[in-house]
């Protein structure tokens, strides 16, 4: 009984893992390839530098607060999202860039 | 003759390739009017939708700007550090304010302000509107006394009927009186440099030792000055450490950092147009560069102090004739100046 709920609950892990998805948000022409976006916990998000200069992404938001520093063109960090809540995205060194993150339960 | 007939055409597609510059992925031709540089014009001056500005409000706003009575001690206007005999700064390395308080940061133009995405050095001003009441409400800069300030326009016949014109039925508030400033703001504009009309098609326009700074301008490996001061402004909005040397300070200014607390923001500025440079040195945010030379040799060594240097920063590999045309061609983006004729402000009320 005890290893049949462990295969259950390993099974239930694995298929939330599988479950996981990946997306890709680019920096270009100073600003970020999609204005809003929505994922769920445990996702994740990778975040492509596609301009010629250095670009930062960061956010102050309770849901989810990072800063990935700065990286120039062709370099990428990902962010894997851990809360449920609207994340605000933006570059610091250039304010204008700003986009949303809608993290679903 | 038969060998000039296939020289010229090889010497001439080689001209056109030289004369080419491929920037990130924009790829410039260095032709007058050509049309790979129209991006270096600038579009309609922008303004917010609840302030649309007309003739009245322009008016009131010029009188408001050189008006002194609305600050505290009432001897100092925006003008006093926005002048335009000093390209509508101050010629200070750093503001004088309140009683000639020495200030941390030089008084930033307002010529082509209209056209920044945020204002103030360290942007914590998001809108002309948004600013103009900072400065004045400063203890350390204007120190004005607001409501005293609203009661002296309330008070006079000539403002009173200023503020009807211009803002209908919005009476004279804290928020009509930013409107007005801003309004007025918005016309001081430069775009008609040597530099504009040189893109514009004018060949006689610029030099040809400007041609070639602009060239240096803009290639990445050669000035680099493009990354930051970039179309068409002249300035990328955005925030940099140049690594000044006051940035190697003790308790140094830590500008951006203080409105948004990421890392990379410790000592960063906003990137200021480059567009009537020669009316208003000295340079850089702590006015620590006296002519443009020095700012291009501070450039050159990639910053005095490395410490959270911003990214776009390197040290430069130019020779002294190329750092002469990088400065010749920053001289080309002075609109000439014209008169200014000042506003007849309201009289006192006797």
């Amino acid at each position: 009984m005890t290893m049949r709920v462990l295969i259950l609950i390993s099974s239930l892990l694995l298929v939330g893992i599988a479950q996981a998805d990946s997306y890709e948000v680019g920096q270009k022409d100073k600003k970020f390839t999609k204005d809003s976006l929505e994922i769920k916990v445990g996702d994740t998000v990778q975040f492509i530098n596609n301009d010629p200069f250095f670009h930062n992404v960061f956010s102050l938001s309770d849901a989810e607060m990072f800063d990935l520093g700065s990286y120039p063109q062709g370099e990428s960090r990902d962010v894997t999202f851990t809360t449920p809540g609207e994340v605000e995205v933006e570059c610091a060194i250039h304010p204008e860039m700003r986009m949303t993150i809608k993290v679903q339960e | 003759m038969k060998t000039e007939s296939w020289i010229t055409p090889v010497i001439l597609v080689l001209c056109s390739l030289l004369a080419t510059t491929a920037i990130g992925e924009q790829e410039y031709t260095f032709k007058p009017g050509h049309a790979s540089l129209q991006e270096w014009l600038l579009p309609a001056v922008p303004y917010p939708a609840d302030n649309k500005p007309n003739a009245e409000r322009i008016a009131l706003g010029k009188m408001l700007f050189f008006d002194p009575r609305l600050s505290g001690d009432g001897n100092m206007s925006c003008a006093t550090c926005h002048s335009p005999l000093f390209g509508w700064s101050d010629g200070l390395p750093t503001a004088k304010g309140f009683q000639s308080k020495v200030l941390g940061r030089a008084s930033p133009t307002v010529t082509n302000s209209a056209y920044n995405h945020l204002q103030m050095w360290d942007g914590r001003k998001s809108s002309l509107e948004d600013q103009a009441l900072g400065p004045m409400l400063s203890s350390a800069e204007m120190n004005v006394d607001l409501n005293k300030a609203i009661k002296f326009l309330q008070a006079n016949a000539t403002y009173v009927g200023a503020f009807a014109k211009a803002y209908p039925k919005q009476g004279i508030t804290d928020e009509s009186l930013a409107k007005a400033i801003a309004s007025f703001e918005r016309t001081v504009i430069s775009n008609n440099s040597p530099f504009d009309r040189w893109i514009k098609g004018d060949k006689k326009a610029m030099t040809k030792q400007q041609v070639n700074g602009f060239k240096l301008f803009v290639d990445p490996d050669k000035g680099n000055c493009a990354v930051c001061h970039s179309a068409p402004n002249f300035t990328d909005n955005g925030f940099h450490n140049i690594g000044l040397e006051s940035w190697g300070q003790e308790n140094p200014d830590m500008g951006r950092y203080a409105i948004k607390p990421i890392g990379l923001m410790k000592g960063a500025f906003k990137t200021p147009t480059l567009r009537d440079i020669t009316l208003t040195a000295p340079y850089f945010h702590d006015g620590s560069a006296a002519t443009l030379m020095d700012v291009v040799n501070h450039y050159e060594t990639g910053g005095s102090v490395k410490t959270n240097l911003s990214p776009n920063m390197k040290a430069l590999q130019l020779t002294p004739a190329e750092k002469n045309d990088l400065v010749a061609f920053m001289k080309a983006l002075t609109t000439p100046p014209q008169a200014f004729t000042l506003p007849v402000i309201p009289p006192n009320n006797f």
